[in-house]
């Protein structure tokens, strides 16, 4: 059966390593096997010792990111054959700190989505008795694309402002905040906008866009930014010319 | 304050060439470059209007600068990279900008036609001032 060399980055802090290393494994070249096979092949039969993140192998849990050849690709929907004859490069996504192998620390993403308050706000609550929150189909579709997003961290990885100032609070997050902005159940555009208008928020944005192109979900937090910068500039020059208006 | 874990991280730093590997990178840096060039013809434009202020022999010798072969070179460096600017920005308004007529989403062709109609129109008006002169 034909070979496909792996060029796996190695990180183990255990043993004293300083720094990655770049360490290559030979796997076979399946047509139905992806990059994410490919990893599982030499956990089970190479080396146990690789270290990894994976679970749902169907593009949904966001788990398994990785740099393919350079890349920030979901490795369970990055196939084998299409990277032929290889050698195919495996990093750890770019842009955020290793822990080991292939497994990057995510803490900073945890406490930037939670900053922009990603859910739904209601300036009063109604009663369960009266139901659910009403919505149509044409509200749906206003912020249905931004709900799309699987936290897979690739837009962090692809967004060379995130890599060189690691307090902009990123494309996802962004992103996710914009959702609920869009949502017309929500009521709390103002509270979010407050968070999103501050120095490390969308103004750091400097609308690259790789962002966008990386989202295995279609997603494009690049508009989204740019949308929330829309909104917080009209929302300033609203409170310049009406001031009486404002808050 | 660190844990012993995180101290242990592998902590990576961007190369300082990092947008030269990559073409979406480089596009990217250019486009930002352009700005320096659109600066350029305001300072130009500004020029002008101080030579023009000063009299017809300091507008004479403003002329004879700017066609110093140097000087062509330089401006029409500057016109590439303003037009990168102009048609880059025009291409991302349609993502940026969300239009509605009548409660309906305008579909982002239709705004983007509407920018460069505009431009156009911009365009169309310039010239046909510079022609009447």
């Amino acid at each position: 059966m034909d070979q496909i060399t792996l060029r796996v980055a190695r990180y183990r802090p255990d043993d004293e390593e300083t720094e990655p290393v770049l360490v290559d494994y030979d796997v076979p070249l399946r047509p139905d096997w992806a990059v994410l096979d490919g990893l599982n092949y030499i956990k089970d039969e190479l080396d146990g010792t690789l270290s990894y993140r994976w679970s749902c192998r169907m593009g949904i849990c966001g788990s398994c990111g990785m740099m393919v050849d350079g890349e920030p690709k979901l490795t369970c929907a990055t196939f084998l054959v299409d990277l032929a004859p290889g050698p195919v490069r495996i990093e750890p996504l770019a842009n955020f700190p290793v822990i080991r192998d292939l497994i990057v620390d995510l803490t900073d993403f945890m406490h930037k989505l939670s900053s922009v308050k990603p859910w739904l706000i209601r300036q009063d609550e109604q009663p369960v008795e009266d139901g659910e929150y009403l919505q149509t189909p044409a509200q749906l579709d206003e912020f249905k694309q931004f709900s799309m997003c699987i936290n897979c961290m690739l837009c962090y990885a692809a967004c060379p402002v995130y890599g060189l100032d690691g307090s902009f609070v990123g494309p996802a997050a962004i992103a996710l905040a914009h959702r609920y902005d869009l949502d017309s159940r929500d009521e709390g555009d103002r509270q979010r906008l407050t968070i999103l208008a501050q120095p490390d928020g969308v103004w750091d944005c400097t609308f690259v866009g790789e962002c966008s192109t990386a989202c295995p979900k279609g997603v494009d937090p690049a508009g989204a930014i740019q949308q929330a910068k829309l909104a917080a500039a009209q929302e300033a020059m609203k409170s310049l010319l009406l001031p009486w208006r404002s808050r | 304050m660190i844990s012993p874990l995180e101290a242990r991280y592998y902590r990576r730093r961007m190369p300082l060439l990092w947008w030269a590997h990559r073409r979406s990178y480089a596009i990217f840096v250019l486009r930002e470059l352009s700005s320096a060039f659109v600066a350029l013809f305001i300072v130009e434009l500004l020029l002008l209007v101080r030579a023009t202020a000063r009299g017809p022999a300091a507008y004479e010798s403003f002329l004879d600068t700017m066609a110093h072969p140097a000087m062509i070179v330089l401006n029409l460096i500057a016109l590439a990279f303003v037009l990168l600017h102009a048609i880059t920005f025009a291409n991302l308004t349609p993502r940026a900008m969300i239009v509605r007529l009548r409660g309906r989403r305008v579909p982002s062709r239709v705004v983007l036609a509407g920018v460069y109609a505009g431009w156009l129109l911009v365009t169309a008006f310039l010239a046909w001032l510079l022609v009447a002169a």
